[in-house]
């Protein structure tokens, strides 16, 4: 199998609020080899767009900390100073398409020269070079030569999208973090970009997060899923074992609640609310609601391993293994 | 027996809850305020009608004229042509007391929860307001029917939620609130639009199923817009497919889905997946191009420029009418010419 | 109707130093007006400040006492000397009475007095008395002031009697009355006993002869007086109340119009939100000062007219541009289309409806508008469009101008309503900057 690309190790960020301290990403460990794609599953306000902006390092000023290892590659990023980090590792390295970035393109630039931009102020390429690259890049998203000289407004939904992944991916970074990257678009215009997700990762050797809410979107990229409940992984899995046979309970329940369209059965609401971030309980987060909870679920369950590379963050597998990964 | 039997088995004689003929809701773009520029056209030319105590779904993508549908049902926007009759009585030629009769007749359920409510009033408040515009003027009555849809909706114990704000509750519970305001006034018809697209996928299914349960209950008329095929299964009965302002298919639930007719329903079917690891591994079809203009549709079939089945000289020259290939089945398309 | 929010709002003020400043700035300001409003009744503040009779006791342009006490002077207060504690002598003659009056008073501080006067009353005469004065000093010289005949009320004004100056060797009659006459060149104060006496003769057996004399101190009160013996005390109080009414019902009136115009706008569209905008940009440039001064001078300067003024022109102003702006998006929210879809009228939608969602955000707006209204009256009033009949902070600026009182070195009579303008203004500012914080989450940090 291909060497790891990205480790992460105990990642925390934790927000300074009036209210209190969130802790959006509580301990997160979970690894990404070379064109491996990884799908970070979870519910708004799980925490799963902090995860991106911890590893991208795009951080609000109201930060109360900080913590975990992330290593790219050879390198330790996680101790690079700011300044090192944009410099080497920020777009060249690792990019973030936001949240509906779609709509936060420069409004007078025109589409080639947003595209050609990181370009040029990363390697100081010239304008020729860096168009020529942009026109490559667009055709590879499938966005046509036409569209070059148009100004974002110009430009559909579903087109503006595939503006902002070229961005992303034009100075060939090793991992693209994509946050909910077609929640806001149509039916067929999101199959469309699923398509060319899935035919660039076969192209380029490029590894992906994608960071989504929705379980069938999920699924069209996933080589792995991380399940997110309140600030942790409860879950990580390869795909064919998380869509197959869950292990933990709340993967098991999110999967019962999809509405399905080829499958008769009835979806089964999740009962309950996701715990607050600002002070979680005590013990594993999700024993509210969950059907299975017993005694030990009052203290803070490990992630048990499953098998290579699959931990379930619940007690129940306490006894399946025996042979607690991670811990906390 | 389920409420699609009763629907079966009602009397032909019985005139429809809701009946719209010929319908076309057109905007008109001015320039300076005056200058006619042309006119886009949201909905155009749509026919249907439902039953009492019929749940159905209105699917199509944005900007396939399903939104204004539901707000000239409303009657938010005045139709430009054709005609929406509600127990036999056109909506066109309510005015005053009868318009206002009519609004307390339909329910209105928007997508976004938190927009829906107002932020300066507390739950008690906003769910008060439709009981004061129709003249509930005695407090007890009010809070008796206030407490009654809290609970309807599952927000129990009602006192805990009078007073609360809108920001202080969660996605669900908000959308819950707009339910019960929506019910509020006993209407015979509700119209969601998108109810349940804003929400995470486990407050989804509490949402449509509480829809759903109310609808039976009250033997509710609900007109469900939705964007996402996927949700449509168990919650209604019938489903109409829109396309650029137009209904292109019509079936029961299990029958569209099972066996979609119209290229444009079968696009929309092969691009929705079920959750499953193979995905990733597939290719989609996805029809090229994008939803036409409502300013200058498509002439005739309004999707023949993205349909792989695509026949020069027909589909581009004449309107496709609406045929039945299977019983109750109807698709707007020359393919079963 | 919006309970929590508010609460919530109120109280997270607490946290705000300057808030809590701002607060009791304009605590104070409003105790300091139900206290003048309560103690000095309109009619009679409008009667005093008229002038006259009223003030013949007090200084001209005197300074106010603190200041005297801040500079660790000695500067004399007013004093009167009356002949009601003298010890009156009286001898009866053939047809009338002679009476000597003595009024005595011990003199020594560190200034001379500002003016000297002496009031006399005779009542009940039917011949008019007659008087002679000398005055006699510690030092036991005797200055004869001369003799009048006189009238029922009469007041003698020693400071210009221009022949007794003379006499004193140039020296005006209140500082050469007092001076030692052993110095030369400054005069000093001959600290001692002095008597002004009076040898009347009156013609009446039943009449009485009065006198008091007064020395005027060259300070006076807690605001010092103007050039017309009044007291500034009695503008600087009154003008409290009528500065924050005036800021008050300025602002109250303009941002309520204003906002139900543009919400009204809004709503309907159209023509009626076109005909608001026009009206709106043909009010803007229409410049508000020269109006103002043009209604003040054609017609009348009454301050309730002017603020009548300032609201109409202030009704179509760029606030009407900023409301709609911030209305236009909350038009389409969707909560507006769901009270239109159970039935709300247009009147409830605009009322309850679109308004209120911005509120929060004008609260801060609109108590950072009052002490601009307040500036402008002030303005008006130093521009000489002041009411003419109440006294307030911009007339006593106007007279100050008028009398060139930074030139005469009559600084409190600036310095003392530009400080109360001033706190108005950095007590409503505070506030209001404050509650902006609160009330517009975009400021707020996290």
């Amino acid at each position: 199998m291909s060497e790891t690309l990205l480790r992460v190790e105990e990642l925390a960020l934790h927000y300074r609020t009036r209210q209190g301290t969130v802790r959006a990403v509580d301990g997160i460990s979970f690894d990404i080899r070379r064109n491996e794609a990884l799908v970070v599953l979870g519910e708004s306000g799980c925490g799963k767009s902090s995860l991106a902006k911890a590893l991208m390092r795009v951080l609000p000023r109201n930060v109360a900390h900080q913590g975990g290892r992330v290593r790219l590659g050879e390198v330790e990023v996680s101790a690079l100073p700011d300044e090192r980090f944009r410099r080497e590792v920020q777009w060249s390295r690792l990019a973030l398409v936001m949240q509906a970035s779609m709509n936060a393109l420069n409004p007078v630039v025109r589409v080639g020269e947003q595209v050609a931009e990181p370009l040029r102020v990363l390697h100081g390429w010239s304008r020729k070079r860096a168009l020529d690259r942009a026109v490559e890049v667009l055709e590879l998203v499938g966005v046509s030569t036409d569209f070059l000289a148009r100004y974002p407004f110009e430009l559909s939904g579903g087109m503006r999208q595939r503006v902002v992944l070229a961005m992303a991916l034009v100075a060939e970074p090793e991992l693209v973090i994509l946050d909910e990257p077609t929640s806001a678009l149509d039916v067929l215009t999101q199959a469309s970009i699923m398509n060319a997700l899935k035919r660039i990762k076969r192209e380029l050797d490029t590894s992906f997060i994608l960071i989504t809410h929705d379980v069938a979107t999920s699924s069209e990229l996933a080589d792995r899923v991380a399940l997110m409940y309140a600030g942790q992984l409860v879950e990580v899995a390869d795909a064919a074992r998380f869509f197959g046979e869950p292990a933990h309970p709340y993967s098991q329940m999110l999967m019962a609640s999809v509405p399905r369209l080829r499958q008769r059965t009835r979806p089964e609401p999740i009962p309950g609310q996701p715990p607050s971030l600002f002070d979680p309980p005590g013990g594993c987060r999700f024993a509210e609601r969950c059907p299975y909870r017993f005694a030990r679920c009052a203290q803070d369950p490990p992630a048990f391993r499953l098998g290579e590379r699959h931990r379930a963050r619940c007690w129940l597998h306490a006894e399946n293994e025996g042979n607690p990964g991670g811990g906390r | 027996m389920s409420n699609r039997e009763m629907a079966e088995t009602r009397s032909a004689g019985e005139s429809p809850l809701l009946a719209v003929e010929g319908l076309h809701t057109w905007f008109e773009l001015r320039q300076w305020g005056f200058l006619r520029v042309g006119s886009v056209r949201a909905v155009d030319g749509v026919d249907f009608a439902l039953e009492r105590g019929e749940a159905v779904a209105f699917v199509g993508e944005s900007g396939c004229g399903k939104s204004s549908l539901a707000r000239t049902l409303l009657g938010l926007h005045r139709p430009t042509r054709g005609e929406v009759r509600f127990g036999g009585r056109s909506l066109g030629a309510l005015k005053g007391r009868e318009l206002k009769a009519y609004r307390a007749e339909v329910g209105y359920v928007q997508q976004d929860p938190y927009g829906a409510l107002p932020p300066f009033l507390d739950v008690g408040r906003i769910l008060a307001e439709p009981l004061i515009i129709h003249g509930v003027k005695a407090r007890a009555e009010r809070e008796r029917r206030i407490r009654a849809a809290l609970e309807e909706v599952r927000l129990s114990p009602a006192e805990e939620y009078l007073s609360k704000f809108p920001h202080m509750l969660s996605g669900g519970q908000q959308q819950r609130v707009v339910i019960a305001r929506a019910l509020i006034l006993a209407p015979s018809l509700v119209i969601a639009d998108e109810p349940v697209s804003m929400l995470d996928a486990s407050v989804r299914v509490e949402i449509l199923e509480l829809l759903w349960r109310i609808q039976q209950e009250r033997e509710l008329t609900l007109a469900f817009i939705t964007h996402d095929l996927s949700t449509v299964r168990h919650y209604a009965e019938r489903i109409f497919v829109m396309y650029a302002g137009r209904v292109v298919e019509s079936a029961s639930v299990d029958d569209l889905l099972d066996h979609p007719q119209h290229p444009y329903t079968q696009a929309l079917l092969a691009a929705l997946a079920d959750p499953d690891a193979a995905n990733a591994t597939r290719l989609r079809e996805v029809p090229a191009g994008e939803p036409p203009s409502l300013l200058h549709p498509p002439a005739a079939c309004r999707f023949h420029p993205r349909c792989p089945h695509f026949m020069a000289g027909l589909c581009d020259r004449d309107d496709p009418p609406d045929f039945e290939p299977r019983h109750g089945h109807r698709s707007a398309c020359w393919l079963h010419r | 109707m919006m309970g929590g929010r508010w609460r919530e709002g109120l109280g997270e003020l607490r946290r705000y130093p300057s808030a809590l400043v701002g607060m009791a700035i304009i605590a104070a300001l409003v105790g300091l007006s139900l206290y003048t409003v309560i103690a000095i009744p309109y009619s009679e503040a409008l009667a005093q400040w008229r002038g006259g009779e009223v003030w013949q006791r007090h200084p001209v342009n005197a300074g106010p006492v603190w200041l005297d006490r801040l500079t660790g002077g000695e500067a004399p207060r007013t004093r009167t000397v009356s002949s009601e504690a003298a010890e009156v002598e009286s001898r009866a003659f053939e047809g009338g009475r002679r009476l000597r009056i003595p009024l005595a008073f011990d003199f020594d501080a560190g200034g001379f007095p500002s003016e000297m006067n002496l009031f006399l009353r005779a009542e009940g005469h039917d011949q008019r008395p007659f008087v002679r004065l000398v005055w006699q000093t510690p030092d036991g010289r005797e200055i004869a002031l001369g003799g009048h005949r006189l009238g029922e009320r009469e007041r003698i004004a020693l400071s210009q009697d221009r022949a007794l100056e003379r006499r004193l060797g140039g020296l005006v009659p209140h500082i050469g009355l007092l001076a030692d006459p052993r110095r030369e060149e400054e005069p000093q104060v001959l600290p001692g006993r002095y008597t002004l006496l009076l040898d009347a003769v009156v013609f009446d057996a039943e009449a009485s002869l009065t006198a008091d004399l007064v020395l005027y101190g060259q300070v006076h009160g807690l605001a010092g007086t103007d050039h017309q013996r009044r007291d500034l005390s009695l503008a600087l109080m009154w003008g409290t109340p009528v500065a924050l009414a005036f800021g008050l019902l300025a602002a109250v009136g303009t941002t309520i119009t204003t906002l139900v115009i543009a919400a009204v706008g809004v709503w309907y569209r159209g023509w009626v939100d076109a005909a608001i905008q026009r009206l709106t940009e043909v009010n803007m440039i229409l410049p508000m000062l020269p109006i103002l001064v043009m209604v003040g001078t054609l017609y009348s300067t009454s301050i309730w007219l002017m603020l009548g003024v300032v609201v109409v022109l202030g009704i179509f102003s760029a606030g009407i541009k900023m409301y709609r702006a911030m209305l236009l998006p909350i038009r389409e929210a969707p909560y507006i289309e769901a009270a239109q879809a159970y039935g709300a009228g247009n009147g409830r939608i605009v009322l309850r409806y679109l308004i209120p969602r911005i509120l929060p955000v004008l609260i801060p707006t609109f108590v950072t508008l009052i002490p601009t209204f307040v500036f402008l009256e002030a303005s008006l009033a130093v521009l000489g469009l002041g009411d003419p009949l109440l006294p307030t902070w911009g007339k006593v600026l106007n007279d100050a101008q008028q009398q060139s009182a930074l030139y005469n070195g009559y600084y409190y009579w600036v310095v003392s309503p530009a400080v109360l303008l001033m706190l108005t203004g950095l007590g409503f500012a505070m506030l209001g900057f404050a509650l902006d914080r609160v009330f517009n989450p975009r400021l707020r940090s996290l």
